[in-house]
């Protein structure tokens, strides 16, 4: 009888809470058939919104996957005075509120900030502009990759690569073809959540945006901005073409999960 | 041979000077602008803005909420560990699946989901819409996994032998998990409500939309900066975005502890 209790409590939380909302928006999307769906997220605002959300993460997600691998690398194997603080900053990103996150780069960017000052003067233009969202989405999405292979570095250990060395391997060949080859799947896992965040990422970005449709609205604020004005239809279908990324991103993890346990 | 372990990856100080130099320029440098901001005015003008009524109302609901998350995610989470690894039904391994949803379901979406079936035009009976409980819904949705993924793995370890014998020497259910199966869930639980409670004190674009823009009744901390941003007082934001900035660290090295006690049996 517990079980059933235990079950019947899990079941029913999981049902309110997530599947029964998160399904009522994909029934409220579609049930006057394909065409309104369509109709709505094919508006230029919104198809402007999906590429610039796109060209965001195309930007962050590489920089922040080969810094993450460089983090990990250099917490873990080189034993530098102050890698031990890089290592617990580093996940202050997971813990942080975006709206700090956007302030800070609207504090540092703007008008009088430490560099927005400089750069003004010098006519490039980050904040409300494309740089600050890339910043702000790399913000948010730093520590996905170091989290991941960080515990994987430390398990496989170094003897590989110092035979490798030994053997007169330079240091790029050792990470190519030593190092990269045991920590893929972690990359591949962190690369994964790395593109979720980015591509859903909406508090920090928001701030420093400005959020002007057509020009630097995401994906995201599209939705917030439909809801604001009363276009339900058009939030619900960006909101499930956002929840599709979503359990595509899902059914990615799951495949890297089973290439890991495979190799 | 400390040499070839120098040489296998690179020197450390380029590797290590490319990260530190990376993490300045993301992270610490804009936060460093923060706190310059908060304590311009000085130690006394930063007390003065960051404890204003509205600000220590905010805060006030800001822990309240996530207190009640975690007092909720302490039953459910554990409840759904233990149903994903000791109960056995059809579809398992898709919930095992749907709990990581909210992980990868960007916040606005989660917040607009929850308006559609308990907002106004719900259709449920409920209008959950600027109220506290739609703010509290909306901080339950976003932290629905951490528990569960902190709590089951342990589970999943966890030798049965011991709750065999303490079945076959009399002691009842409830006995038994408490006496055995909660002690060692407690430091992974504990692990699991801190980040659900660091993420609670921190949400903004779940809450967004159901909050609206109420101060003193559902403006949290999150949405208190946000709405100072907007207002053009970048001093205001800073000092009370400076408190959270303390309080996320403080839990991250909580957390942190937390992680180091739970596998301490492996060392």
């Amino acid at each position: 009888m517990t079980r059933y209790g235990v079950r019947t409590l899990s079941l029913g939380y999981l049902a309110v809470i997530l599947v029964a909302p998160v399904g009522l928006i994909f029934w409220r999307a579609f049930e006057q058939g394909l065409h309104p769906f369509w109709a709505a997220i094919s508006n230029p605002i919104a198809v402007h919104a999906l590429k610039l959300t796109l060209e965001i993460t195309v930007i962050a997600v590489p920089l922040n996957t080969a810094f993450g691998i460089l983090c990990a690398i250099a917490i873990v194997r080189h034993r530098i005075p102050g890698m031990g603080l890089v290592n617990a900053l580093v996940d202050l990103p997971l813990a942080l509120s975006p709206v700090v996150v956007g302030l800070a780069l609207y504090l540092l960017y703007g008008r009088d900030g430490w560099f927005g000052h400089w750069l003004l003067a010098h006519g490039v233009q980050v904040l409300f502009a494309l740089p600050a969202m890339v910043l702000a989405t790399m913000f948010v999405s730093l520590p996905f990759v170091v989290r991941e292979v960080v515990p994987v570095l430390r398990e496989i250990g170094t003897q590989q690569e110092e035979a490798a060395a030994t053997l007169g391997a330079s240091a790029l060949t050792t990470f190519r073809r030593i190092t990269f080859p045991a920590i893929r799947w972690a990359v591949a896992y962190g690369v994964v959540l790395t593109t979720a965040r980015s591509l859903g990422e909406f508090g920090a970005v928001s701030i420093v945006s400005g959020g002007i449709e057509g020009r630097t609205q995401t994906l995201t604020q599209y939705v917030q901005a439909s809801y604001e004005n009363f276009d339900q239809t058009g939030a619900y279908a960006a909101s499930v073409l956002l929840a599709a990324l979503a359990v595509t991103t899902l059914l990615l993890m799951t495949v890297v999960k089973r290439g890991d346990r495979s190799s | 041979m400390p040499g070839a372990r120098r040489r296998a990856l690179g020197t450390p100080a380029l590797s290590g000077g490319l990260a530190l130099g990376y993490l300045s320029l993301i992270v610490l440098i804009p936060l460093a602008a923060v706190v310059a901001k908060a304590a311009d005015g000085g130690w006394h003008h930063f007390w003065q803005v960051a404890w204003n009524r509205e600000a220590r109302a905010a805060l006030e609901l800001t822990f309240e909420l996530a207190g009640g998350v975690v007092a909720v995610n302490a039953v459910t989470g554990t409840a759904l560990a233990w149903t994903l690894v000791r109960d056995d039904f059809p579809g398992k391994s898709i919930v095992n699946a749907i709990v990581d949803l909210p992980f990868a379901l960007p916040t606005i979406v989660a917040g607009l989901t929850l308006l559609a079936l308990y907002g106004p035009t719900g259709g449920v009976g409920v209008d959950v819409a600027y109220t506290r409980w739609g703010v509290l819904m909306a901080l339950l949705f976003v932290t629905l996994p951490f528990v569960v993924r902190t709590v089951q793995p342990v589970l999943i370890e966890l030798d049965r032998d011991m709750e065999e014998a303490a079945a076959s020497l009399g002691a009842g259910r409830f006995t038994i998990f408490r006496r055995i199966v909660f002690p060692h869930l407690l430091p992974a639980l504990l692990s699991g409500v801190a980040l659900a409670f660091a993420r609670a004190i921190g949400e903004f674009g779940a809450v967004i939309l159901i909050a609206g823009n109420l101060p003193f009744k559902t403006e949290v901390a999150s949405l208190y900066v946000f709405e100072h941003i907007n207002s053009d007082d970048p001093t205001g934001a800073s000092a009370l975005a400076v408190l959270m900035l303390v309080i996320s660290f403080t839990l991250l090295l909580t957390i942190g502890g937390l992680r180091r006690w739970a596998t301490r049996h492996d060392r």
